[in-house]
Formats: structure tokens, C-alpha cells, sequence
């Protein structure tokens, strides 16, 4: 019965189109855009694990998330350059100093790219990277514990879009510079002498191998253009880096109009190897310079501040075979290499072709010398001489390109709102699939690396309309999955995401799980604020702060009563969780408290700072779940005026007589 | 169970040959998944035990686990708590009337068998510093056990004493010279 009811289905649907006079011509709505497979290709049963991890930027949430492939559930959403009060992530005493920048306390920030840490040019799980495209920055995230690891602030740069993307062996991270901007010591000058007084720069970050710690190794010094997207030569092309730019008009205004004057813009083509010679033999010039180097102690569970003063500036007009620019149509977003490292593919996002240049070529011209002329002093390859070919007609508005393990290019088109499968090789379209809709870009499993894991292409689309329930004027973002598997690409989910889901990188599950830590053990916490046992809990006045030392354990905090602060004071609980099982944190909140929650993991200690503005008496209590009487893991603490004299005392599970000096009927009302 | 599943896969093939010949992939995830049941099958080596592997991972609580395991009583203790659980060793076991424990652990005595094992828990993490003479103690069957304090030993009943404790993830594990018996129900 079941059966022929189903199969009827395409048909009854197709008769009620017809009946009904929709337009068959314009994909639109589940009935025409999924296959019939589509459901048991994305279900993964309850209690069962997904294949893929899938990273996914919160574009201006400012956060990472974490879904699950193919399902799209989501697991966690990182907090890494907005302050997160679920989290109490930049409320905390301990994470405060995360989003310190040389602009002071920063807590939002624009989160675009992703880059997962490889090892011979394949994913290995350890961390992932993120930049903060408004207040330049990159953050790294350690994999073990999912938690912003270290965030690193770039100078000589603004709006560092064309970031973080790695190099083979996470040798090195960059930061190309979204806007040119004035450099050195005279930075207050007229906006319309860019052309003389802006520069852009790319800057090359060195990852330490064992502990993932970042340091500006370099940094180049550009002509003024935008830099917007980069990827590193993989195989054949480790050494050397491509970055695309736009706005080769050194435009300043209505950039709209003005930078998109030129038929073909730039690929910068720098050949690090070289730089790090020029480092080595201590060329280069030492520049003063001021930001900020932010590392959280997984031991000490404290984020500390460091203000740096110095950075190594190359200028190629000097240090010559550095950079070379190759020309390409227009105004590039995209910069993609394929997994072999020959193949650069460009996205003109004006573009009426897909520009493919060959690393082969580009060696050969270099050699060559075969260039047509120089821009601001830095030789410009001939187009002809390192172009593979172009993908004719492709689609319109070419935004971003990823590959699979078999030859194949997936390249995001947002204008024509789709994606479109291409042989690198041959150059010849090989199928199209809409997104609904207006995709910006687009992640392979693997894609970006020598070792594609491929089975799926996920879009990131920047318009939802009518895709899920209406909610107001506001919509989830919406990312959609397809089966790659096949000749033809087959749209299998469709699933909301966080902020702006700018771009992901997806990796199989089993290459991070294995390391995935459970909990902090209470021997390795050398938090200065720890209490490491219920016995050493206690309250201390230190002139006018008064800090807590309080353990936290199912169901109860010590101390429980506090008595003896007073207004003026400002008092620091530091939170201790004793707890050493999994998944099992404690929260902690005080009423009035002009701050967010602690949430505090098991063995870990974090500190959260309330100056009272009130006297009377304050309940606090646990805020996550915690056990059968996580509703009594509660207590209170007595806030008294400026000169009252009630002492300092504190306890768990003891009545303590009455201590108050001032009488009942006496008490001042609180302000 | 098979016999179960089978007319499910079964309608499922169907459906999806309807709109596409091909059988339908398996999408089965390539990571391992997790084993079912409840909390105890969480595969953990990091954490703190918690009061049911306290008691397993002791020689002198194998009649204390075996019986828990008859009472069905493993699932809800592995859970987050927090427990007090008064564990008796095997020899107290051995101190009850000869045949008693093998008279409780047959499949028709399972409701006597879990009124026994949870008189001797209470839902709350009870440090002996929190155990003072003369209280009165909650227990999970609903019935109350009596604490008294006598020369710095804690007595439960007037009875059964403490004779060591463990801190364990979700509470703690007080170990017991004696059986405690819940009153004769009125």
C-alpha cells in the first residue's frame, strides 16, 4: 500500500502543478530541488555520532560554531572575539584580558574565516584559527578543549579580511589588509592623498609547531590596494602564497563605482621562502609599532595581556623575487588553489570567465622575466604567459572555488545564486545546482588542503527570505548541503546557523574527538585564585576589595552565608568547581550583579568581580543544572553601609549566631 | 527485535526506490557511536568514579554490586546525584541470617531487594562532617535511618557504623559494617 502511495506522489505533485500553474521553469521549494533519498543521507539516530565536524565563522556574531555533518546539528558555539555572558566569556575576570587590543577593551568583533592547522598539507585536528575582520586580529582555538586559545592583534593593518589561511605545515597564518591605510609616524593626513600616504601590508604570522603560539615573523609592505582573500601553494607551490586584491585604482570613495574601473585587477603572488631569507640574513626593517598578544593559561585558566612594541617590515621595492602581481579579471574575491598546488583558480567577482593560472607558468615567467611593466615598483606578470585557461561563461558574480579529491572545482556564485561543478583540468562546466539563497561561500570536507575528504559541498548563504517560519525582520542565516557522491550535485538539507555563517572548514570527527578533553584536573589548577579543597575556603578583606575563595560541588557552595562586606567594597567570588566528572559544571549568579554568569567547567576556578551599590542581603545560586538539588545549591551574602561594623565571617551548613551591630529596627533602608 | 525492524527497512527501501533507483547509502557515521544504555556505559577513564565503580572497583562490595544489579538500581546511580550511598561490606552481608542474601537476589524478591538498597541511599552528598547526632536521614525508599555520633564513630541505626569513606564523582560512598533493614512496613 505504502508503495504505490509513494510512488503516485511525483506524479499527483506534478498534476497539481499543472493544475495549479506554477512555473516549472525556476527551481523553487523542496518539491523540485531534493532528491528522494535525501532524508536517510542527513538522519543520524539519536545517541549516534556525525561523520564530519563542520567549523562554521558567526560572520558578526563574532563567535565559531560547531555543527555536526550531515546532520547540521549544532554542538557549541565558541566564543572567541564577543563577549559571551552565557559563558561569562569577557565577564570573567580570568577571560577579561582575551579582547584587550592597543584600542583598549574590544568586545565584538566580525569573525569571517576559518582555518583548521594541517600537517603535510592534510587537517590534523589540533586547532583552528579565526580573524576579526574589523579590529584586525586572529584567534586560535585549541581543539582539545574548544576554547579561544590565543588572540593576536595585527598592526599596520585594517580589517583583516584576507585571514587567517595556513600554510601546509601551519608554518604560517596570515593577515592581508582589507583597507590600505596611512603607515608610520604620520598618520593624521587627508583622506583624498591615499594615493601617496596609504599602504597596504600582508602580514605572516609563525605558528609554533608543539604549543600552536602565534608571533608576526614578517610582515610585507604593499602598495595601496585591498586585500581580500588568500590561500596558500600547497605540493608544488609550498612557498608560496596568493592573495587576490581589488581597488587597484586606489580608490577612496564610492569605491562602488571607483574601484571597479579597471578590467583586471591583481593576485599577489609572494614567494615566502624568499622573505624568510631575506629574514635570516637581517634584512628588513624593525618597525615601532603597538598591539596587543592575548594567551589564555589552560593551567593558570587566565588570560594574560602583552603589549607589543615591534614588527619586522619587508618593502619588495627593495628586497627583490619576493611578491609578483599577476593580473585578474575583476575585482577578485576568490583565491583558490586546487589540491595539487598547480592550479590557482581567481574569482572576478565582475567577472564574465573563471581565470585558471598555472604555478608551472608563473615559475616560467618569473624566469622569464616575462612581465608587462610594474605596479608601484612590483613586476606584473603577463597574463597570457601564466594562464592555464579560463571557464567560459560560468555563471554570474564568482565568489569562491573548492575541490575535490577527483579533479573537480566547486565554485559559489552569488549572483546567479548557485554552484556550479567544473573539471580544473579541462576546464569544461559539469553540472549547476541553485542555493536558495545568494551563496557567498562554499566548503568541501578537506577542500582547501592536498587531501579532500569531499562526499559533500555546503553553502553559506547570505538570504534566507522564505526558506524556514517567518520570524519578524530578522531570519536565520541558512546553510544547505548537498551529496557531492555522485556526477550531479543533489541539495540534501537545508540547516539555520548563528550570525552570518561566513565560511566553515569540515573535518572528519575521528581526527579530534580522540583528544577531546572531559575535564580539568583540580592537581594541574594553578589559577592564583584557586581553593582546592572545602577546607581552605574562606573570605579576605584586602583593603577595599574583599575576594571569596569558594568551592563549588553537587549541591553546594562554601561558603554559603557571607556577612561583613560592606558598600564601597568590590568582592571577587572566585569560583572553584571540586567537581572531576564530565559534563558537569557548575554556574554561579548573585542578584543586582551589573555582570554576566561564571560558568565554571570541572577542576577549573573563575572569578567574577560585583560591586554592590545597595545594602541588604543578596541571594546567589548555581545556574547550571547540576544535580537532584542543584535548586537548593544556593546561599546569600550580607552587603552592609560604608561604616557599619559588622565583622567579616562566612560558613556552609552552620548557623552562626547573630553578629549584627546594628539593631533590627535601626537598619538603613537600602539606597 | 529483528523481526521488529525488518518490515520498517523494508517500507523505507521502497520509498526511496520510488524517486531514485539506487538503494539507499547508508550514511553510517564513520565515528564510532556511542553503546547504549544509561549513564554507567559512558565510556569515561578521566573522570572521577562515580558511586556505582566505587563499589564495583572495591573486593569488599562484590554482594553489594551484584545485588544492585539485580535491583536494577545501576542506571540511577551512575546518574548525576548527588548520593550519599551507605555501602555494606560483604562480610556485613554475611552477618545476616544464613540464606537471607540468596532469598533477596531471586527474580520474584526484587521489590524487597530495592526497598533494602534504597534505605541505604540518600539523594545528598553527606560529608561525615555533615552527619551530627540525632538526625534524621531521608532515605531514597522513603523511609529514615537515625545518626548517632558515640566516641567520634558514626553509628547509623544505633547499629551499623562507618568504617571508611570515598569521595566520589557524584557523592560519596560511606562504607558500613552492618545491613541496615528498613522498618517493617505498617
Amino acid at each position: 500500500m505504502k508503495h504505490s502511495f509513494f510512488k503516485l506522489l511525483p506524479a499527483v505533485a506534478l498534476l497539481v502543478m499543472g493544475l495549479t500553474g506554477l512555473p516549472g521553469c525556476k527551481p523553487k521549494g523542496t518539491q523540485s530541488a531534493i532528491s528522494g533519498d535525501a532524508a536517510a543521507k542527513t538522519y543520524v539516530a539519536p545517541g549516534k555520532y556525525d561523520e564530519f565536524y563542520d567549523f562554521v565563522s558567526g560572520g558578526f556574531s563574532g563567535q565559531m560554531s560547531v555543527y555536526g555533518l550531515p546532520s547540521g546539528r549544532l554542538f557549541r558555539v565558541i566564543p572567541v572575539f564577543s563577549v559571551d555572558p552565557e559563558k561569562g566569556y569577557g565577564y570573567s575576570e580570568e577571560t577579561k584580558a582575551m579582547l584587550n587590543t592597543s584600542n583598549g577593551f574590544v568586545p565584538w568583533d566580525d569573525l569571517h574565516h576559518i582555518a583548521l592547522s594541517e600537517t603535510d598539507g592534510i587537517q590534523d585536528g589540533r586547532w583552528v584559527f579565526g580573524n576579526a575582520n574589523n579590529t584586525p586580529r586572529i584567534a586560535r582555538i585549541d581543539l582539545k578543549t574548544f576554547k579561544t586559545a590565543e588572540i593576536i592583534e595585527i598592526p599596520n593593518s585594517a580589517g583583516n579580511h584576507s585571514s587567517p589561511f595556513i600554510t601546509e605545515n601551519s608554518e604560517y597564518v596570515v593577515a592581508g589588509t582589507r583597507f590600505s591605510v596611512p603607515i608610520g609616524d604620520k598618520q593624521d593626513v587627508p583622506i583624498n592623498t591615499y594615493k601617496d600616504n596609504f599602504k597596504g601590508t600582508v602580514s605572516f604570522i609563525g605558528v609554533d609547531k608543539t604549543s600552536g603560539n602565534m608571533s608576526i615573523a614578517f610582515q610585507i609592505l604593499l602598495p595601496g590596494v585591498n586585500f581580500d582573500l588568500a590561500r596558500a601553494g600547497k605540493g608544488k607551490s609550498h612557498g608560496w602564497f596568493f592573495f587576490s586584491c581589488y581597488n587597484s585604482e586606489k580608490a577612496n570613495t564610492l569605491l562602488e563605482v571607483n574601484a571597479s574601473r579597471k578590467d583586471k585587477d591583481f593576485i599577489l603572488c609572494v614567494n615566502w621562502k624568499k622573505a624568510e631569507e631575506y629574514v635570516k640574513a637581517g634584512k628588513g626593517q624593525k618597525k615601532t609599532v603597538s598591539y596587543v598578544h592575548n594567551t589564555y593559561d589552560e593551567k593558570k585558566h587566565l588570560a594574560t595581556s602583552t603589549l607589543e612594541k615591534e614588527v619586522l617590515v619587508l618593502d619588495p621595492k627593495e628586497l627583490k623575487d619576493m611578491v609578483y602581481l599577476m593580473p585578474c579579471p575583476k575585482s577578485p574575491h576568490g583565491c583558490d588553489t586546487d589540491p595539487s598546488g598547480e592550479y590557482i583558480v581567481g574569482s572576478g567577482k565582475l567577472a564574465a570567465v573563471i581565470p585558471v593560472f598555472s604555478f608551472t607558468k608563473i615559475q616560467a615567467a618569473i624566469a622569464a622575466k616575462n612581465y608587462d611593466g610594474d605596479y608601484d615598483g612590483i613586476p606584473v606578470l603577463k597574463y597570457d604567459a601564466v594562464l592555464h585557461g579560463e571557464v567560459q561563461k560560468p555563471g554570474l558574480g564568482p565568489l569562491h572555488t573548492e575541490f575535490d579529491a577527483n579533479g573537480n572545482a566547486y565554485t559559489s556564485f552569488f549572483v546567479s545564486s548557485e554552484i556550479v561543478k567544473w573539471n580544473v583540468k579541462d576546464l569544461k562546466v559539469l553540472d549547476r545546482v541553485p542555493t536558495y539563497y545568494s551563496i557567498g561561500h562554499l566548503s568541501v570536507p578537506g577542500g582547501p588542503t592536498r587531501k579532500p575528504w569531499g562526499k559533500y559541498v555546503i553553502a553559506y548563504n547570505k538570504i534566507t527570505k522564505d526558506r524556514y517560519l517567518p520570524t519578524g525582520p530578522e531570519l536565520a542565516q541558512s546553510a544547505q548541503l548537498y551529496d557531492i557522491s555522485g556526477d550531479k550535485m543533489k541539495l540534501i538539507l537545508d540547516f539555520p546557523t548563528i550570525g552570518e555563517p561566513h565560511y566553515a572548514e569540515a573535518i572528519p570527527a575521528e581526527l579530534i574527538m580522540k583528544n577531546s578533553q572531559k575535564i580539568y584536573k583540580l592537581e594541574d589548577n594553578q589559577n592564583p585564585y584557586a581553593t582546592l579543597g572545602d577546607n581552605k575556603a574562606r573570605v579576605e578583606r584586602k583593603g577595599n576589595e574583599v575576594h571569596v575563595y569558594m568551592t563549588a560541588i553537587r549541591s553546594h557552595f562554601t561558603p554559603d552565608n557571607i556577612e561583613g562586606v560592606k558598600l564601597g567594597e568590590t568582592v571577587y567570588f572566585h569560583v572553584t568547581n571540586m567537581e572531576q566528572d564530565w559534563d558537569v559544571p557548575h554556574g554561579f549568579a548573585i542578584k543586582g550583579a551589573n555582570n554576566a554568569e561564571l560558568l565554571v567547567m570541572p577542576g577549573e576556578t573563575q572569578t567574577l568581580a560585583w560591586k554592590p551599590e545597595k545594602a541588604g542581603v543578596f541571594p546567589m545560586y548555581c545556574t547550571d543544572f547540576c544535580s537532584a538539588l542543584h535548586q537548593e545549591m544556593q546561599g546569600y551574602i550580607r552587603i552592609s553601609p560604608a561604616g557599619a561594623n559588622v565583622p567579616l565571617s562566612f560558613s556552609t551548613g552552620t548557623n552562626l549566631p547573630s553578629t549584627s551591630a546594628v539593631p533590627a529596627a535601626e537598619k538603613p533602608a537600602g539606597k | 527485535m529483528k523481526k521488529f525492524f525488518n518490515p520498517v527497512l523494508l517500507a523505507a527501501a521502497l520509498l526511496l526506490g520510488s524517486c531514485n533507483n539506487k538503494p539507499a547509502e547508508n550514511t553510517a557515521p564513520a565515528a564510532e557511536s556511542p553503546a547504549g544504555g544509561g549513564q554507567e556505559a559512558v565510556q569515561d577513564d578521566v573522570s572521577q568514579k562515580d558511586v556505582v565503580k566505587v563499589a564495583v572497583g572495591s573486593p569488599d562490595h562484590s554482594t553489594l554490586v551484584a545485588a544492585l544489579k539485580q535491583a536494577e538500581l545501576v542506571t540511577a546511580l551512575s546518574n548525576a546525584g548527588p548520593f550519599t550511598v551507605f555501602a555494606p561490606t560483604n562480610a556485613a552481608f554475611d552477618k545476616l541470617p544464613a540464606g537471607t542474601v540468596d532469598g533477596l537476589m531471586k527474580e520474584d524478591k526484587k521489590t524487597d531487594l530495592q526497598n533494602i538498597l534504597q534505605y541505604h541511599v540518600t539523594t545528598s552528598a553527606l560529608d561525615t562532617k555533615f552527619l551530627t547526632d540525632g538526625m534524621s536521614l531521608g532515605m531514597v525508599n522513603g523511609d529514615n535511618v537515625t545518626i548517632s555520633v558515640k566516641d567520634g564513630k558514626i553509628l547509623l541505626n544505633g547499629s551499623a557504623s562507618i568504617v571508611a569513606s570515598v569521595r566520589a564523582s557524584n557523592g560519596w560512598v560511606h562504607v558500613i559494617d552492618g545491613v541496615l533493614l528498613p522498618p517493617a512496613k505498617k
